[in-house]
């Protein structure tokens, strides 16, 4: 993308002469109107519109078949009130912290080792990607029906069973129902990040590690004190981005488990989801948008704040 | 973006392959040894993990059942079973289903195609009066967590303001909420802009309005992202599942992602994994065709730069 500063000393060069375009193009204010209609309409209809009217029906009691009527916070007051608010605030938080236990650093040691074969690593990073491509629905069918059955003979029994372990109830109980739907996610989703690290480890000035070398640094010391701090940008980037997948935790849950067992995988998207959709009678459209809007508000807030704070560290590289 | 092309042109060609490992580090046999062993068992590991479920799903669409069932980890030991495919591809229907997937996936890319090149060439081109306003519209979008949408999205589709017109269980109701795409615009608006403007003059110096400008000039220069885009979006459709299972409720019009689920309890096991291998086929071959573009993604969006 070396064109880039091209562009601009063009487009410098290039402004002298463009009034003229400019007001061509303004008389032909129509040509400019067809070509933005397709971005009003759509962008107008499918986005602009419904995130004002999240923020509308937040404050109303909505259904399809009376007009909506405005009751202030009752919305919000009404899903702080559900036990079942709690639970799915603990479960979501609950599964973003293992899923950023186990997902943060196996895409980390997993790009720095491939970064440094000499052989294969355009096989190694299209297996790592390999699992991304595949639609969720079928790697959760498949895994639910076969590498999580909780019987003897599961696959992931089957392999418990030759080291002597198990078999494990994998989906079927409270405790383990949660780690096993991380392990999924983790699966599913860890190529994407390394892929994202493979381009940025190709951004670190190989002269640091020369001049690390002339200071004597061993390989591990390289590691530590070049790579891992020239890397620190998108490491806090994409902490914070997996941070926010994980709050929307949704495919997994409803289709592995439904919610259950005993509720131990109702997270908030789920919750949002059986709030609107689950009464075939009319959902509960107001509660479902006001857990939306503070699901994102916590978000938007955390996000500013994280950046806010760590702003000192990722900017100084 | 900008480091990496200054330090290309700067780099001798001997320093280009360095990482972390020098080439004196390369040259100590335990250094070797290590490397080898770590680079060894990575790869080992990303073949089990990576593509061991997907060879496991192709074998089991292709051996009985009740090896699936009992003997998971053995490789065939009661032979093969085409069938099961035939059974899946006809009578579960996974033709009709795939066929809807691929309609769905097709309008879909159509209309995000429309969309993001006509705005991105008014927006970067043309910039009518408020193209800034505009531009700031689409990119906060962007920051607005797609579950926010979900409800009122819903609402509007079941009925459009306005017109009163109901989308539920027609095709409409996935294609043009797809348009609204930030990311596509964003991508599309930042490739125009770097388009040569000299070229834009002469054109219109030849009496080029705006239309003949983007059929002629714009579109056939920006193939290259637009294949880029095209190739995302029909995968992305391809993997969504909450949408069209809210708008199409009608068995006849869903894809096959949606139906998977609810064939999954009537369906024989061994069909059933006939029918999810024959799912993810399409994505993983557009993968295989396309790897350069997912595997240098990233570099699209130099957001992630941080």
């Amino acid at each position: 993308m070396s064109s880039y500063a091209d562009g601009d000393v063009m487009h410098k060069v290039s402004s002298r002469r463009w009034p003229r375009v400019r007001a061509r193009f303004s008389r032909d204010g129509l040509g400019s109107l067809a070509f933005l209609l397709p971005l009003l309409v759509i962008f107008g209809i499918f986005s602009w519109f419904p995130i004002v009217r999240a923020l509308v029906m937040s404050l109303q009691e909505t259904n399809l078949v009376s007009e909506p009527t405005f009751v202030g916070v009752e919305n919000f007051a009404r899903v702080l009130a559900d036990p079942l608010f709690a639970t799915a605030v603990r479960n979501t938080a609950y599964f973003s912290f293992l899923a950023l236990l186990i997902g943060f650093p196996i895409p980390i040691v997993l790009a720095v080792i491939m970064s440094e074969a000499r052989r294969g690593k355009g096989l190694m990073s299209g297996l790592a990607y390999l699992p991304v491509v595949v639609p969720p629905v079928v790697s959760v069918l498949l895994w639910k029906q076969v590498f999580f059955n909780a019987s003897p003979n599961g696959l992931f029994n089957t392999i418990l069973g030759w080291i002597g372990l198990g078999p494990l109830p994998w989906l079927q109980n409270a405790t383990s129902a949660m780690p096993s739907i991380v392990i999924e996610a983790t699966w599913a989703g860890a190529g994407a990040t390394v892929i994202i690290y493979l381009a940025a480890l190709l951004t670190v000035p190989p002269e640091l590690y020369d001049a690390a070398e002339v200071d004597g640094a061993s390989i591990r010391q390289k590691i530590w004190h070049v790579t891992l701090p020239q890397l620190r940008g998108v490491l806090f980037v994409t902490l914070i981005l997996q941070l926010i997948a994980t709050a929307q935790l949704f495919t997994e849950p409803f289709l592995f488990t439904g919610g259950g067992p005993a509720n131990s995988t109702m997270s908030l998207l789920l919750l949002i989801y059986h709030y609107a959709f689950q009464n075939s009678l009319g959902g509960e459209y107001g509660m479902a948008a006001a857990l939306s809007i503070m699901l994102a508000a916590f978000l938007g807030i955390f996000t500013a704040g994280y950046f806010w704070l760590t702003r000192s560290w990722s900017t100084s590289s | 973006m900008r480091m990496p092309s200054r330090r290309r042109g700067t780099r001798t060609p001997t320093q280009a392959d360095r990482g972390i490992v020098s080439a004196a580090d390369w040259r100590r046999s335990r250094v070797r040894l290590a490397m080898r062993i770590l680079q060894g068992t990575t790869l080992l590991f990303l073949l089990i993990v990576g593509l061991g479920p997907l060879l496991w799903m192709v074998k089991s669409s292709i051996t009985p059942t009740q090896d699936t069932l009992r003997m998971p980890m053995a490789l065939w030991p009661h032979g093969f079973d085409l069938g099961q495919l035939a059974t899946a591809w006809s009578r579960t229907h996974i033709d009709r289903y795939l066929l809807n997937t691929v309609w769905i996936a097709a309008g879909s890319w159509l209309v995000q195609i429309v969309v993001a090149t006509t705005a991105g060439y008014a927006l970067s081109v043309l910039k009518p009066r408020f193209h800034r306003i505009l531009s700031g519209l689409v990119l906060a979008t962007l920051f607005v967590p797609a579950l926010v949408l979900l409800v009122p999205l819903y609402l509007t589709v079941v009925d459009l303001p306005i017109v009163h017109v109901r989308m539920i269980d027609t095709f409409w109701a996935v294609w043009l909420p797809a348009g609204a795409s930030a990311f596509n615009v964003v991508v599309i608006k930042r490739f125009f802009d770097n388009l040569p403007r000299e070229i834009f003059d002469a054109a219109r110096v030849d009496g080029a309005g705006p239309f003949q400008l983007f059929w002629r000039i714009v579109l056939p220069m920006s193939r290259p992202i637009i294949g880029v885009v095209s190739v995302f979006a029909v995968i992305a459709t391809w993997k969504d599942y909450l949408w069209p299972l809210l708008v199409l409720r009608k068995p006849d019009l869903q894809p096959l992602s949606v139906r998977l689920p609810t064939l999954q309890p009537t369906t024989d096991l061994g069909v059933f994994i006939a029918a999810l291998t024959i799912s993810s086929l399409i994505p993983i071959v557009l993968f295989l065709l396309f790897q350069r573009l997912f595997l240098r993604g990233p570099g699209l969006s130099g957001a992630i730069k941080g």
